[in-house]
């Protein structure tokens, strides 16, 4: 079987090498998310209002959670709204 | 007597048709109404004017007012029960605060014109300017 796989390519594949992601609040030190900051939690969310998922923003579980609380805060306090379109 | 005395943060949001002289009337009111109760204001921060993301009982504005003090645990209750009792009142909030968020509550106090913090304060600064 090996042997198969081998012959199947004979260049060598190009592999794009993407950057890891990181979290950045373990980056930065950030320790608190304050809900009273729109346009930090915007860079967390999609155009239509929603949390993006930790698979895009490589956010820790444990900030993930906070920036959930945070956003949900805000959404309360209407500094960022429930639903929308366009919010960028 | 509790001792005790945890940090909190209250944020209010009254019906933009309060003149301001009643905004900070109002705001006077639950002020005393921490201090008397043997709590502590450690900073107040009126937003003014600002437009809301979504409307609340039909209006698109609403003066923000946000308050940071210390008190004992059984004060939200009755701070509640006033600003429940008060009709200007469109929506309040009261967030218990970490150690984290004191000191970043107090870095950004003592720092407005750096980085993101700064942002928002300039924003709030900008939207109360457009609407008025």
């Amino acid at each position: 079987m090996a042997r198969a796989n081998d012959i199947k390519y004979l260049s060598t594949q190009r592999v794009e090498k993407r950057q890891k992601k990181y979290c950045r609040f373990k980056k930065l030190g950030i320790k608190y998310i304050d809900y009273k900051d729109a346009d930090f939690l915007k860079k967390f969310l999609n155009e239509q209002g929603k949390l993006l998922p930790r698979r895009i923003t490589g956010t820790s579980l444990k900030y993930q959670r906070k920036l959930g609380h945070a956003v949900k805060k805000a959404r309360q306090m209407a500094i960022l709204p429930y639903v929308t379109d366009l919010l960028k | 007597m509790a001792t005790h005395l945890q940090d909190y943060e209250m944020m209010v949001i009254f019906t933009p048709v309060l003149a301001d002289e009643d905004f900070k009337n109002a705001q006077k009111k639950f002020i005393s109404l921490i201090k008397e109760n043997g709590g502590k204001i450690v900073h107040e921060n009126a937003w003014g004017l600002r437009s809301l993301a979504y409307p609340i009982q039909k209006k698109t504005t609403g003066l923000y007012y946000v308050v940071e003090f210390q008190a004992p645990t059984d004060l939200n209750a009755k701070i509640e029960i006033q600003l429940n009792r008060d009709e200007h009142v469109m929506r309040h909030m009261i967030t218990h605060l970490d150690k984290f968020a004191v000191a970043y509550n107090e870095r950004k106090r003592n720092a407005p014109a750096k980085g993101k913090e700064a942002k928002s304060e300039n924003e709030a600064a900008v939207g109360a300017v457009s609407e008025s």
